[in-house]
């Protein structure tokens, strides 16, 4: 484990020339690659002493952004926005459409480590709020049904990997 | 109510061409703005962007000809042109239009941008919430590297210019040019004391423009047309047209681009179509979580930055939320203040403290346990925040909440019942 995290910092690294400049895309393409989906501490150790900056500057990095994490995540990370258009579009029932197709509460992982519910600040599809983001994909005007499609055809693509 | 159109002058090409083909942008009329520039010199694309009276579309309507001659100003080996595509402002989503339509004239106004001011390396800096549409950018970017709209000595003029994208990491405060910089130079996106500024010493350290994708595409419009034909649209003081983000509970939401004057019951209930399902209308936020809400007697306001200004608000981020009778307005700024508790960076006091402050105001206030001395104190706190915040985060995250206070003061009046309620 402790091998391969050292062995995919480095490449990662190398590709941006161990500059620390370059610590987001390291640290964006670092986690993407990562079992769990996050930055651990053991992988901020290493980008560190890779990149010769403090453990507490890669550490203030990935608490920052939210699109970075120092707490591991399912596979799939499921945003449903909590900003001021999807709030006056009622997203409430689609954030019980997602508890109750992923069996959590929203903050929650599911056991098998897959999926990630979280709410997300506004991720700029309001015409279709609403809204939910799906790993990089976003969806609107969603029903229960298609919920159920949508979930069904994420633990699907899953399941071949 | 007269009938009101969109006009099509920044939008022009968007659906007239294959958005991902630099050979069918070239068709549908692209970059020959560019080669005006590149045969005329850039005095007079300098002087046609004066003329347009073109303000900033970022949100601080500063005006855009002038930005470009102070950044010309200043001397030094290395500059940047940054493309701010953050679009971090809840409730807009204009700029993903221009880069999913249009990604070619973003591009051709940062080249035009660049070659203006003597800038030789450029950054779009794209919001992680957009990863959906970084390769298409990407695409566009290396389309105009193989021919030569990028790169070494575009098209022979002997000027060069680099070009990549950057993308965000999931931070409202990042939209900020000083805090943007920040995050590309690989540190938390917090924003940096002024002076010196951007232009002066930007990106590390260098100098650097950040300038709204909106502001970029509409000059090549005003390049390709003249400035004449964008002053023909619009007021005075707000000449030309704005791309609008218009959301909510109306009939049609999506981006219209409008010429500055319409009001906002012409925009509501002309362009978007109406309240959805024939409701009553309640307010709109107008530019944004950190813009003012207007009530719906006031719809008949026009949209420009000198009436908006009258109200205690501004154009901001282009933004229309609309919301209906069924929305509460107490339950919705606590929505706001929610957004600005989770995004606020905490590197001034006012800020930081104040959004700590204003969140246990909300709670008590969801709980029924607020008192007409939490609103007192409600006011001081937006008083010193509005005052003393470091940067634009804090300083217009006030606006929601004063332009509610002095438009709905019935609201606040709930105080006053809990506390009488409290001493029972
Ligand atoms: C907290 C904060 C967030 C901002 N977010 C954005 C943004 O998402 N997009 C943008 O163009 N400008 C944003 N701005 C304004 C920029 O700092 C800057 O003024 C603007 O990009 C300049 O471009 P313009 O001259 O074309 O308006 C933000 C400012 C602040 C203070
Ligand atoms: S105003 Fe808020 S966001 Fe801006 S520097 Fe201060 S704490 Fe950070």
């Amino acid at each position: 484990m402790s091998k391969e995290l050292e062995l995919l910092t480095d490449q990662v690294c190398a590709g941006y020339g161990y500059d620390p400049v370059n610590l987001l895309p390291i640290l964006q393409e670092i986690q993407q690659r990562s079992e769990g989906n996050y930055i651990s501490e053991e992988a901020a150790r290493i980008i560190a002493r890779k990149l010769n900056i403090t453990e507490s500057r890669v550490y203030d990095v990935v608490t920052y952004f939210s699109a970075l994490s120092a707490v591991p995540r399912g596979d799939v990370i499921v945003q449903i926005c909590n900003s001021t258009t999807c709030s006056i579009c009622d997203n409430r029932e689609l954030v019980t459409w997602f508890e109750d197709e992923l069996g959590v509460k929203v903050g929650e992982t599911t056991p098998d480590n897959k999926f990630t519910l979280i709410y997300t600040h506004c991720i700029g599809a309001c015409d279709i709020a609403p809204a939910v983001r799906i790993n990089h994909d976003v969806y609107g005007g969603l029903t229960r049904e298609k919920v159920r499609e949508l979930v069904a055809s994420y633990r699907a693509k899953e399941a071949v990997k | 109510m007269k009938q009101v159109h969109e006009v099509h002058f920044i939008t022009e090409l968007f659906g007239k061409y294959d958005g991902s083909s630099l050979q069918s942008y070239l068709e549908a009329g692209g970059f020959k703005p560019l080669q005006q520039l590149l045969a005329g010199g850039s005095e007079k694309i300098l002087k046609e962007i004066d003329e347009s009276g073109l303000q900033g579309r970022g949100g601080a309507a500063y005006p855009t000809g002038r930005k470009l001659r102070q950044f010309l100003s200043e001397k030094a080996p290395r500059k940047f042109v940054v493309c701010n595509a953050d679009e971090g402002e809840p409730g807009t989503f204009k700029d993903r239009e221009l880069l999913r339509r249009n990604i070619y004239q973003v591009i051709e106004g940062m080249i035009i941008t660049a070659v203006c001011t003597q800038a030789g390396e450029g950054i779009i800096y794209v919001r992680e919430e957009y990863t959906n549409i970084h390769d298409h950018i990407e695409q566009a970017i290396e389309s105009c590297y193989q021919h030569n709209y990028l790169g070494k000595n575009i098209l022979g003029s002997g000027f060069s210019f680099e070009l990549r994208l950057f993308s965000g990491a999931g931070s409202y405060v990042c939209g900020e040019g000083f805090a943007m910089c920040e995050s590309m130079e690989g540190k938390s996106g917090r924003p940096r004391t002024k002076p010196p500024y951007v232009k002066q010493a930007g990106f590390l350290n260098l100098p650097t423009l950040v300038i709204n994708t909106e502001t970029l595409s509409a000059i090549v419009s005003i390049i390709r047309h003249g400035a004449h034909e964008f002053r023909k649209y619009g007021t005075a003081e707000s000449p030309g047209t704005k791309l609008i983000s218009v959301s909510g509970k109306v009939e049609r939401p999506g981006v219209y681009e409008i010429p500055f004057g319409l009001t906002i019951n012409e925009i509501v209930n002309g362009l978007a179509g109406g309240m959805k399902n024939g409701k009553k209308g309640n307010f709109v936020q107008i530019g944004g979580a950190s813009g003012g809400i207007l009530p719906a007697r006031l719809w008949d306001t026009k949209y420009t930055y000198e009436d908006f200004s009258r109200a205690g608000m501004s154009v901001g981020s282009g933004a229309i939320v609309v919301a209906d009778t069924e929305t509460k307005l107490l339950d919705y700024l606590k929505v706001v203040q929610d957004f600005f508790n989770h995004e606020s960076c905490g590197k001034c006091t006012p800020c930081r403290e104040g959004n700590r402050q204003l969140r246990i105001i909300f709670d008590k206030i969801a709980a029924g346990t607020a008192t007409a001395e939490d609103f007192y104190r409600m006011e001081i706190v937006l008083d010193v925040m509005g005052s003393t915040s470091l940067c634009g985060s804090g300083k217009t995250e006030v606006v929601p909440f004063n332009t509610a206070i002095k438009y709905f003061p019935e609201e606040f009046a709930v105080f006053a019942e809990f506390e009488k309620r409290a001493v029972i």
